[in-house]
C-alpha cells in the first residue's frame, strides 16, 4: 500500500489523465462514429462509400500506428510545437478517430437489427420521417446498441493506456515515473493492473445493469 | 431500395440525395486537398525526403523489420489458439473448482491492457531476477490477452450448440472428452472461424505495442529511420511506408476473414435448403445432398 499513500499526487495525476483521454476520446468518437454510422446507412452511394472505407482502413491500422502517426508525423505537416496539452489534443484526436469506427459499426449493425416491417407499418399509418425514426425505429436499435457500445468503451479505456508510449500522462505511464523515484516497478504495474481490473469490472456492472433495465422484450 | 431508415425515394428525395452526395465530395476533397496542401507545403513530396527509400539496404531493414513482425504474430496467434483452447476446456468444466479460478484468470487477463502486461514482463519481471528479451515480451502479452478473448468465444461457440448435440454424443455412449472432441468442438469452430481470424487481426494490430516496450519491429524502424537527419529526418514518408505495409497485412487478413465467413454462409444455406423435401428429393438424396455427394437442386 505505501508505494500508493506515498505517491498520492502522482497516482491522482496519472488516474485523472487516463480519465481525461477516456471522457474525451469517448465523447470524440460518439460524435464522429455517429456521423460516419448515419453516412453507412444514408441513401447516398457517395456518403456509404465514403463511411466504407474509413471504417475499413482506420480498423485494419494498429492504435500504435495512429498514435505515431499523430505524435510524430503530423506536428511537422502543421508546424505544431509539442507542448504538454498539444500532446494531449493529439492523444485525444488519435484514439477518437480510431474508437469512432467501432461506434459507427455498432449504431450500424444497432440498426440492421431493427425489421424493416416495423418501419413500414410506420409508413403505412401515415407517420411522418421524423415520427418514424424517434417513436418507432431510433427507440428499438437505441436498446440493441447499448450493450456492444459499453464493450467499444471498455476497449477505449483500456487503449488510454497506449498513450503512454507518446509522452502522455496516464495510469500506464505510473511506472517510469516511480521507477525515477526508486520505486518497486513490479509492484507498481501489479497496482496499476488491479486498478484497471476494477474500473473494467465497474464498467461491466454498468453493461450489465443497462441491458437488463433497456432489454428489448421480444 | 427501401430499408428501415428510409422508403423508396421520390423525385424530391433523388434531388436532395444528389445535392448531399455532392456536399460529401466536396467536403472530402476539401480534407484531401488540405493533406495534400500542408505535406506539399512541408516540403514532403521533394526528393531527398524520400532519398533514405532508394537505398537497399534501407529496404532490407523494413523487410526484416517486417519479418520481427510477423515472427511475434505468428508465435503468438499459435500460442494464443492454444491457450484459448485450454482456458474455454477449463471454463466448460464440470468440476467448480477449476471452473472457478479459470474464469477468474480470464476475466483478470481480458481487464488488464495488454501494454500493461507488457510492461509487467519487461519492467516488472526484472526486478523479482527474471529478464527477458522484448519479443517474448510482447509474445507471451499477446497469447495471454488473446488467449482469453478467444477461450470466452469457444465457449460461446460451444454453449450456443443445441443440447441435444452432447446428448446425442452421451448416447452413443462417448465420454466427456470425446464428447468435445468429436462433437462440440468442431462445431464449434466452425461457427466461430469469423470471429477466431477476426481475432488474429486484433493479435497482428497489437504487435505494433511492441514499439512501446522497443521491440525492433516496423515502427520502431519508421522512427529510427525518421530521426536519422543525414536523410533530412523523412519521419513523414516513413510513416507512410511503414503504415501501408501494416494496414496492407492487416487487410490481407480481414480479406481472409471475410471469406471464410461467406463460405459458411453459403454452405449453412445449403444445409438449410435441404430440409424441404420435394419431389425430386428422396430420402436418400437428402442424405446424399447432407454428405456432399449430391448437389440440392434436383435434376431434370
Amino acid at each position: 500500500m505505501g508505494i500508493i499513500t506515498d505517491n498520492l499526487d502522482l497516482w491522482s495525476s496519472t488516474l485523472l489523465g487516463t480519465l481525461v483521454l477516456f471522457v474525451a476520446g469517448g465523447l470524440l468518437a460518439l460524435v464522429l462514429g455517429t456521423m460516419v454510422g448515419a453516412m453507412r446507412v444514408s441513401p447516398i452511394p457517395v456518403a456509404r462509400a465514403v463511411g466504407t472505407f474509413y471504417v475499413n482502413t482506420i480498423r485494419n491500422t494498429p492504435l500504435t500506428l495512429v498514435f505515431f502517426a499523430f505524435a510524430f508525423a503530423l506536428p511537422p505537416l502543421l508546424g505544431l510545437r509539442l507542448t504538454g496539452d498539444v500532446s494531449l489534443t493529439l492523444a485525444i484526436c488519435a484514439l477518437g478517430i480510431y474508437t469512432a469506427t467501432y461506434v459507427a459499426e455498432t449504431i450500424r449493425s444497432g440498426i440492421n437489427t431493427v425489421p424493416v416491417g416495423q418501419a413500414e407499418a410506420a409508413r403505412a399509418l401515415g407517420l411522418t420521417f421524423g415520427q418514424v425514426m424517434t417513436l418507432v425505429v431510433l427507440p428499438q436499435a437505441f436498446r440493441s446498441v447499448i450493450p456492444p457500445m459499453m464493450s467499444v468503451f471498455i476497449a477505449l479505456l483500456k487503449n488510454t493506456t497506449v498513450a503512454a508510449g507518446f509522452s502522455v500522462v496516464n495510469l500506464g505511464s505510473v511506472r517510469s515515473y516511480l521507477s525515477e523515484r526508486g520505486e518497486n516497478q513490479f509492484i507498481a504495474i501489479v497496482w496499476v493492473m488491479v486498478v484497471f481490473v476494477a474500473l473494467v469490472l465497474l464498467l461491466s456492472w454498468a453493461q450489465r445493469a443497462l441491458e437488463n433495465r433497456w432489454k428489448v422484450a421480444r | 431500395m427501401s430499408s428501415v431508415l428510409y422508403d423508396v425515394p421520390g423525385p424530391r428525395a433523388i434531388a436532395r440525395n444528389r445535392i448531399l452526395g455532392v456536399i460529401t465530395v466536396l467536403v472530402v476533397l476539401a480534407l484531401l486537398g488540405f493533406i495534400v496542401w500542408r505535406l506539399w507545403d512541408t516540403g514532403q513530396f521533394s526528393a531527398e525526403k524520400w532519398d533514405a527509400f532508394t537505398y537497399s539496404n534501407v529496404w532490407l531493414q523494413i523487410a526484416l523489420a517486417t519479418g520481427r513482425t510477423l515472427a511475434a504474430f505468428g508465435v503468438a496467434a499459435v500460442g494464443a489458439l492454444a491457450l484459448g483452447f485450454a482456458l474455454a476446456i477449463g471454463r466448460l468444466s464440470d468440476h467448480p473448482w477449476l471452473r472457478g479460478p479459470i474464469g477468474a484468470v480470464v476475466e483478470v487477463l481480458r481487464a488488464v491492457p495488454v501494454l500493461v502486461f507488457m510492461f509487467l514482463l519487461y519492467y516488472g519481471l526484472p526486478v523479482l531476477g527474471i529478464r527477458m528479451e522484448p519479443f517474448w515480451a510482447v509474445v507471451i502479452a499477446l497469447v495471454a490477452y488473446n488467449g482469453s478473448v478467444l477461450a470466452e468465444v469457444i465457449r460461446a461457440g460451444v454453449e450456443s450448440l443445441p443440447k441435444g448435440q452432447s446428448e446425442a454424443g452421451y448416447a452413443i455412449g462417448l465420454r466427456k472428452a470425446a464428447v468435445m472432441r468429436l462433437v462440440l468442438l468442431p462445431q464449434a469452430i466452425r461457427a466461430m472461424m469469423p470471429v477466431i481470424i477476426a481475432q488474429l487481426v486484433v493479435t497482428l494490430k497489437d504487435t505494433a505495442l511492441g514499439y512501446i516496450i522497443t521491440y525492433q519491429e516496423l515502427l520502431f524502424y519508421a522512427r529510427y529511420i525518421g530521426s536519422q537527419s543525414t536523410y533530412g529526418s523523412p519521419i513523414v514518408p516513413a510513416t507512410i511506408v511503414v503504415g501501408a505495409i501494416y494496414i496492407a497485412l492487416c487487410l490481407i487478413l480481414s480479406f481472409v476473414a471475410n471469406r471464410v465467413e461467406r463460405r459458411l454462409r453459403r454452405t449453412a444455406k445449403l444445409g438449410k435448403g435441404v430440409a424441404p423435401v420435394d419431389d425430386a428429393m428422396t430420402a436418400t438424396r437428402a442424405v446424399a445432398v447432407q454428405a456432399g455427394l449430391d448437389d440440392p437442386e434436383p435434376r431434370r
